[in-house]
């Protein structure tokens, strides 16, 4: 797109898309910046009133926020460390020539297929069901007493389920950077003396750095706003043990009906997806302009 | 130190065979070339003696030692790539020093080490770049400065100049060959071109469909060529080859005539007319079409004056006349 002519063009045609994706974003956030200055509950409708920064300040003083903003990250974090690990040697894995090939990787690539409620009440119900799930059933088979996941761990459990689901996504990517490593390097690597571990951490990761990178950042996106997966098994509970940022912005609005204070924390919930792109951008941004 | 001995080597992929049976010998500190056309088997020989492929049948010997089975890295071999391959995460200096980190070399002997290589191939300005900031000359460079550090007992070279621009390909083959009478270290060198061959080689090896044409030295290759295939080969323009009634005075079924050869006459032999004429100034190549033969290459030196359609008489030097039987061997 070289010309002048042809980079007018280009911004006319792109700009019916443009301007539909603007007026997406740019409604809802303005109507959710409006509603959490505003008095609003749905059981006083009629009574709106503007309170500053009053939402702001109940938000905050409210115990459960800083639960669910630590429930947040650690979620994020659990999930992003067992699918980045757990995909790149997966990704190794599926790498090797082996028979059937094709097939394994299809299979392998098929979690993310599952809608994640499913996917939620799957393993609620026939994993880590104590009584009847399998989890159980290894358990008693070796003598052990069954865990009992959602109220022991709940919080892991819910990392295990959403970490299961992403495990493709960050395999599938992590196993196309791989297949881009040229052959000759890593022959190279091998006369010089390089054994399978240090080709590993000198040669293949850093070669899937990038890849890493991408991953980490697309995942957080979705990750920072898991919501089906705690409202089918635990609902937040016990107490606030699974509570995250999204599911306590659910229970004020549409359980409270306090909408006025479910937009701060909607607000506060962009700003903190901010700040943690920005980060992100930071750290690895240097990986991607190379 | 480092000869390399190969006896009946055979190589299949699948129920390919790419090499039959080749038993060669590369004496210590020579320079060979394996040349051939492409798909001829040059590069798998190669990388038979690296160990990047399993034999299928025959023994390698490095010092006299078996080395069939031996992992790559322990052949004490170094390899520099036509990719180059170097490692674009590191700098210069760790592409260069990572063989004696494999190593667990101490600091001190990997610094001079890479400092050394640095000097010899002109790179110390470099050793905190990355490969990617350098141009094809200089990486290629550094994967010659990989392969050194280690001290191995034999270069091994996968045709490593065939990315470069012409001009850079004459500069680097004088270095390579500098390189060689500097450090006396066995090489094996991989090109399809027959002048890269005949500039470096102390020995050169012309394979064809996985088969040894002929192993000798290049003067020996040029004047005395075994078989139709190296005498075609090897020399640029390619040797005239003539059949018919005219080898048949000569008592052959083909003979063969360098274009360098012949002489101009005004009542020569052969009488044609040229068709196209290529002024080098050092040298004019002339492609001349004789009644009753074809069109033949005539290389006289010197600028001379002939232009497309002119006739021109032609007189091959007899002594340099190459006699082929009908199976193609040097009579």
């Amino acid at each position: 797109m070289a010309t002048r002519q042809t980079q007018v063009a280009a911004r006319l045609m792109m700009s019916p898309a443009v301007l539909l994706l603007l007026a997406w974003m740019i409604v809802p956030l303005s109507m959710t910046l409006w509603f959490s200055f505003q008095r609003y509950n749905l059981l006083m409708p009629g009574m709106e009133y503007f309170t500053g920064l009053d939402n702001y300040r109940y938000f905050f003083a409210n115990p459960s926020f800083w639960a669910a903003l630590t429930n947040t990250l650690v979620l994020v974090g659990g999930v992003l460390a067992i699918t980045l690990i757990g995909g790149t040697l997966m990704a190794l894995l599926l790498d090797q020539p082996m028979f059937g090939q094709g097939i394994v990787r299809l299979l392998v690539i098929s979690p993310f297929f599952v809608m994640p409620t499913v996917s939620a009440l799957v393993w609620q119900n026939m994993m880590m069901n104590p009584v009847y799930g399998l989890f159980s059933y290894i358990a008693r088979v070796f003598g052990v007493q069954p865990i009992d996941w959602f109220s022991q761990v709940p919080l892991f459990s819910i990392i295990m389920i959403v970490a299961w689901q992403w495990l493709p996504f960050a395999t599938l990517i992590l196993l196309t950077a791989l297949q881009s490593l040229d052959e000759e390097q890593r022959e190279a690597a091998g006369m010089d003396g390089a054994g399978p571990i240090p080709l590993f951490f000198y040669i293949i990761l850093p070669h899937l750095a990038r890849a890493l990178t991408v991953v980490m950042l697309i995942q957080t996106i979705f990750l920072l706003s898991i919501f089906a997966e705690i409202f089918v098994t635990t609902g937040g509970g016990p107490g606030t043990a699974t509570t995250n940022l999204t599911f306590l912005i659910y229970i004020q609005s549409l359980l409270q009906f306090d909408v006025g204070l479910a937009s701060a924390g909607g607000i506060v919930a962009v700003i903190l997806a901010n700040i943690v792109a920005i980060f992100l951008l930071r750290i690895v941004g240097k990986n991607l302009d190379a | 130190m480092g000869s390399i001995t190969l006896e009946h080597v055979n190589k299949s992929f699948g129920g390919v065979t790419v090499i039959p049976d080749i038993s060669l010998e590369v004496n210590d500190g020579e320079f060979v070339v394996f040349v051939g056309p492409s798909g001829c088997g040059k590069s798998t020989l190669l990388r038979l003696i690296a160990g990047l492929e399993d034999l299928s049948d025959g023994t390698i010997r490095i010092d006299g030692a078996d080395v069939s089975k031996t992992l790559p890295a322990q052949r004490k071999l170094s390899m520099v790539f036509q990719s180059y391959a170097l490692y674009p995460h590191m700098s210069v200096r760790g592409n260069i020093a990572f063989p004696l980190k494999m190593e667990k070399a101490p600091k001190e002997r990997m610094d001079a080490a890479v400092n050394d290589a640095a000097r010899v191939l002109n790179l110390t300005d470099y050793l905190d770049r990355k490969p990617r900031q350098l141009s094809g000359g200089q990486r290629q460079r550094v994967a010659i400065g990989r392969a050194i550090v280690r001290q191995p007992k034999a270069f091994l070279f996968d045709e490593p100049l065939s990315n470069l621009d012409a001009a850079l390909r004459v500069n680097m083959r004088l270095e390579i060959s500098e390189l060689h009478k500097k450090l006396k270290t066995t090489m094996v060198y991989v090109t399809h071109d027959q002048v890269e061959a005949m500039t470096m080689a102390d020995r050169i090896v012309v394979l064809n469909a996985g088969r040894i044409e002929q192993y000798g030295t290049p003067i020996e290759l040029y004047q005395k060529p075994a078989n139709l295939f190296v005498a075609g080969f090897i020399g640029s323009p390619k040797m005239n080859f003539i059949e018919g009634k005219e080898a048949d005075t000569f008592g052959a079924a083909t003979i063969g005539i360098r274009p360098e050869h012949f002489t101009i006459s005004d009542a020569g032999r052969w009488t044609g007319t040229v068709g196209v004429a290529e002024h080098l100034g050092s040298d004019t190549f002339l492609y001349v079409d004789v009644d009753g033969i074809g069109q033949v290459t005539v290389r006289a030196s010197g600028e001379l004056p002939f232009a497309h359609g002119q006739t021109i008489s032609l007189d091959p030097i007899e002594s340099r006349i190459y006699r082929f039987d009908a199976q193609g061997q040097a009579m």
